[in-house]
């Protein structure tokens, strides 16, 4: 098997000198894919996709992007080679209007954005009406929309999503599935973490249930669906 | 060097500094025991001062900028106890005044409980405008008339409603009624500091910052402007004293005598005498507010303190009121500050407003309570008297710095003339350097919390 | 009843001297919003950066004037306000190096940031002392008036005159060019928006590769430019006392926090609430109430709601009520 295109190998670490809350763990997203993180609460799910943003100390294994060693380099570094982030809570600028946003998220480029923007309102054509809103007026699916959107402004190589539906209702989350879909029909390898495994399962190319930092199961998200030790831990039967 | 022998350690220095003041008129010491002594009775109060500031800052992280407000209406107090009534003040406008004040303070009630009895909409706020501007009104109407009976008395010398010393023409020989004043002044400091308590605690912490220093301003102006009860700025002097005077002590044949077996001329043992005197009265208040609020803060209610200023999320997830406590030693640290400025106006003898600067009464108690150690009430006392020296001595100082800088140089050259001002205002300059310095390289203060 | 002379003596008293007095306090507190937006803390050093930047401009204005330039009917300060804020702009930066970039590095508690900012007006003030002395200092020059009373009196042919003072007309003028600059900044440009963006929200900011130290620099440069117009606005139009700008931190707090801190448009709208509060609970309004009630009931005394010495106690009332029942500011506070 080829190296992925992006990949957080066997990492153990925690928060400052806190305590490890990763334990070896391994998740990796190829190119053109759909990779999701599940499993119960406190399992470090999010902890695992910070890790490999570089928001935490990662004291040995390593995170490689395109075969690169990214480990030692901050999450600001990250961006600017190639990774796009959306936090789970206060992912948007919300006193600022919606292109404002998408502006903020295009900070590091120097070229002509108009193109990418376009692009951004072509994927969410909500954003495209309320562009001249304060972000923060917007509804909860509106706004992780426009998360995405100020995410995808740098032209990410690879995008992370930190539980992208937390709070939202189910009509909007099912929403929100379609446009990760969209938008990883773009080409943009996706990774994220889900606290609806089901419907995250079902979209996800390959999938990772951690428990207790560890990785206890992997495969496609076909697969865990349908293996008996997950559907009885996780999806409730 | 174990915890202790530094202490003590710091604590001789300390002392030491005080000492040579006293004795050796080398390098910028005077050599007085009467400016020493004078230094220490002054650094007594700060160190009080300090203490209140602790308790609100070290233990509960609360962050007052008011000092000066409150110590200032302790010196209100002092006035308002010690001093005999001015006669005639009652009747020419005492009790107008006195039921103007009760009447403002019904309009308050009155609106409070409207408000709370109205549902919220126009109607409430209607209420509560109509209420309040008609109480105002008709406050200002009772009250001015009573002012302008008082301050119609005497103005040369009065115009000013007195106190409650009953002693009349000999209101002097009452000392002990200074003495009494003290507590009152705590007393007043701690009705201001709940009504900015209530009002500020609880919201972010900068706000407190603000609003008492807002307090104090107008603490400030109001003792200022309202001659009736202060005389304003033309001052209130001769307050009594609980010390004799130095006057009666030099007329006095066992003291002169007494003095001369100690080979001192009777008008220096005088002025010693009676500031050794003011120092052993402060000194037994320092030490027992040093002692309360050591006992207080090793009881639960002083453990729950520190729980609540280390942790207040989790100490309010424990279902601890964190505001309620907030509020208490607030008004708790405040108390004790005005005691020290009912105690300042005593042994200054007179009232003087403008004396009160905020860099002088508020700042300066920071840095004492900063560089002491926040946490810890020895720390704090001895950064009062560490700081209250350094304040004293900088002046001294930055002349002898004008002079090492300007040797030689033409009186009229430009950094001269500059130079020649720099003692007054090297004081600012040091102690805002300070202060930086010691919350920059050990920001828990020579003396840390344990 | 009088109406015209009635609007001409309020304007006279009350709404000329309040807006150059709110347009002085909304500088001001703009320049403690953007510092509370950007880096968190209520500075009180602003009072004396604002005295600071106005000696150094004084300091300019004499030496200008020794040099012989003037600027005809408009003080010379104006010509000098541009060093006066290089000056106030480096020290801000010298004490944002030696000073509060430690306690940023360190993410210390905002209430920290307030105790550092107060060593800071300590160091301030006495730089300003040092440079300029203590003393009251008059340093407006050029024309005093664009209409005085007596030329509106014999103009108009009205019994109450209006009097503008040229300092005043500067005031407002200054204040509009600043505050239009200062929104375009924000608005429009990049780095404005930038700035923000880290106001708004810090975190995503740095993920969204926004460097925090430049928008730190950026903020003081704007902040010492804010105050030293503030500053010396103020001074022109009364006078210059270091011990005067310590005490309009309080007003100038007021206004920030009534209009909600952190938040530009709150700042100025602030300022003018706090001045006309202060202007007319401070004003005595007999000579206004004669002219429009009628003779029977004309008042008898000043009718002045409160003596001039209590004005800090109305900027203090405002604040008190605005934090009982609305914390947050008349405008939504916390960002810029």
């Amino acid at each position: 098997m080829s190296e992925p295109f992006l990949i957080g190998d066997t990492m153990t670490g925690g928060y400052g000198k806190g305590p490890d809350i990763l334990h070896g763990c391994t998740i990796a997203v190829e190119k053109g894919e759909i990779a999701v993180i599940v499993g119960p609460n406190g399992a470090g799910k999010s902890t695992a996709m910070k890790a490999v943003f570089g928001m935490l100390n990662v004291h040995s294994g390593s995170v490689r992007l395109d075969g690169e060693d990214i480990t030692a380099l901050s999450p600001q570094d990250r961006v600017i080679k190639g990774m796009g982030f959306v936090p789970q809570v206060r992912n948007i600028f919300g006193s600022m209007t919606v292109e404002e946003n998408l502006e903020m998220g295009a900070f590091i480029r120097n070229d002509d954005i108009k193109q990418t923007m376009e692009q951004v309102y072509e994927l969410f054509p909500i954003l495209r009406d309320k562009r001249n809103q304060a972000a923060g007026e917007l509804s909860g699916g509106q706004r992780q929309q426009v998360a995405v959107g100020r995410a995808l402004m740098t032209q990410p190589k690879v995008l992370m999503l930190d539980e992208p539906t937390a709070g939202v209702s189910p009509i909007v989350m099912d929403e929100l599935f379609d446009r990760i879909i969209e938008v990883a029909r773009t080409g943009i390898p996706i990774l994220m973490v889900e606290q609806n495994a089901r419907q995250a399962l079902e979209i996800a190319d390959k999938a990772y249930v951690l428990v207790q930092g560890t990785n206890a199961h992997t495969g496609t998200g076909k697969e865990l669906l349908a293996n008996p030790e997950v559907r009885a831990s996780f999806l409730g039967g | 060097m174990s915890f202790s022998l530094r202490n003590t350690f710091l604590v001789l220095f300390v002392a030491g500094l005080y000492v040579l003041e006293g004795t050796t008129d080398f390098w910028i010491f005077s050599g007085s025991p009467d400016s020493a002594l004078k230094m220490l009775n002054f650094a007594l109060i700060s160190a009080i001062m300090a203490l209140g500031v602790n308790l609100q800052w070290g233990f509960a992280g609360l962050f007052n900028v008011g000092i000066m407000g409150f110590v200032a209406l302790g010196g209100l107090a002092a006035v308002l106890i010690s001093m005999p009534p001015t006669e005639g003040a009652m009747a020419a406008g005492g009790w107008r005044v006195l039921l103007g004040l009760v009447m403002g303070a019904a309009t308050i009630v009155l609106t409070v409980l409207v408000r709370a009895k109205m549902p919220a909409g126009t109607a409430r706020v209607l209420a509560t405008i109509i209420l309040l501007v008609g109480g105002f009104f008709l406050f200002r109407w009772v009250f001015d008339g009573g002012v302008e009976g008082i301050e119609a008395i005497n103005p040369a010398l009065f115009g000013n409603i007195g106190g409650l010393n009953f002693g009349g023409e000999n209101y002097k020989d009452y000392g002990w009624m200074a003495i009494v004043a003290w507590p009152v002044g705590g007393l007043f400091a701690a009705a201001a500091a709940w009504v900015i308590g209530k009002t500020a605690l609880g919201l972010r912490s900068d706000y407190l910052a603000i609003a008492t220093l807002g307090i104090a301003e107008i603490i400030l102006a109001v003792i200022k402007n309202e001659d009736w009860l202060s005389r304003g700025v033309k001052n209130v002097t001769g307050l009594p004293r609980p010390v004799p005077y130095e006057i009666d002590l030099q007329n006095d044949p066992g003291f002169t005598e007494k003095a001369a077996s100690w080979g001192l001329d009777p008008m220096t043992a005088s002025t010693l005498y009676v500031k050794i005197g003011y120092s052993l009265l402060f000194t037994v208040f320092l030490i027992a507010l040093l002692w309360l609020a050591q006992r207080a803060l090793s009881s639960p209610w002083g453990r729950m303190m520190r729980a609540i200023r280390d942790n207040e999320t989790a100490a309010e997830a424990m279902g601890k009121d964190v505001t309620a406590r907030h509020l208490q030693i607030f008004i708790l640290g405040s108390a004790i500050c005005g005691i020290a400025g009912a105690m300042m106006v005593t042994i200054d003898g007179q009232l003087t407003p403008t004396t009160y600067q905020p860099l002088r009464f508020t700042f300066l108690i920071w840095v004492m309570v900063i560089v002491g150690g926040s946490g810890n009430n020895f720390g704090a006392v001895l950064g009062g008297f560490l700081v209250w020296w350094l304040w004293v001595m900088v002046e001294p100082l930055g002349l002898w710095i004008a002079d090492v800088t300007t040797a030689g140089l033409d009186p009229t050259n430009w950094f001269a003339i500059r130079m020649s001002e720099f003692g007054a205002h090297m004081r600012l300059l040091t102690m805002g350097i300070v202060m930086l310095l010691v919350l920059r390289f050990s920001p828990r203060g020579l003396m840390p919390e344990k | 009843m009088d109406y015209l002379n009635a609007l001409v003596a309020l304007a006279n008293f009350v709404i000329v001297p309040g807006l150059a007095y709110g347009a002085q306090l909304a500088i001001g507190a703009l320049g403690v919003t953007m510092i509370y937006g950007v880096l968190r803390f209520s500075n009180f050093a602003h009072g004396d950066t604002m005295a600071f930047g106005t000696a150094i401009t004084i300091l300019f204005t004499w030496l200008f004037q020794s040099w012989g330039i003037s600027l005809g009917p408009l003080p010379t300060a104006l010509l000098a306000l541009p060093f006066g804020i290089a000056g106030c702009a480096l020290l801000v930066l010298g004490t944002d190096r030696v000073v509060y970039k430690f306690y940023r590095a360190q993410k210390a508690k905002p209430v920290i940031l307030v105790i550092v900012s107060l060593g800071v007006m300590f160091v301030m003030n006495g730089i300003v002392r040092f440079v300029i002395g203590v003393r009251d200092i008059n340093f407006a020059d050029g024309e005093r008036f664009i209409i005085s009373a007596r030329d509106f009196k014999e103009m108009t042919g009205l019994d109450e005159g209006l009097a503008i003072k040229t300092t005043q007309m500067i005031t407002v003028v200054v204040a509009i060019i600043v505050m239009a600059l200062l929104f375009y900044f924000l608005n429009k440009t990049r780095t404005g928006k930038s700035m923000r963006a880290f106001s708004d929200n810090e975190d995503l900011a740095l993920l969204s590769g926004i460097n925090p130290e430049r928008v730190v620099l950026v903020t003081w440069l704007i902040v010492a430019a804010l105050a030293t117009t503030a500053g010396v606005l103020y001074g022109l139009d009364k006078s210059f006392k270091a011990f005067t700008y310590f005490q309009l931190l309080l007003p100038i707090f007021a206004s920030a926090i009534v209009g909600g801190i952190g938040n530009p448009v709150g700042a100025i709208a602030g300022g003018f609430t706090i001045a006309f509060a202060e202007v007319t609970i401070t004003y005595a309004w007999k000579k206004v109430l004669t002219y429009v009630m009628p003779e029977s009931l004309e008042p008898d005394g000043l009718v002045q709601l409160l003596s001039t010495d209590y004005k800090f106690a109305v900027s203090f009332a405002i604040l008190i009520i605005v934090l009982l029942f609305k914390p947050t500011g008349l405008f939504k506070g916390q960002s810029i």
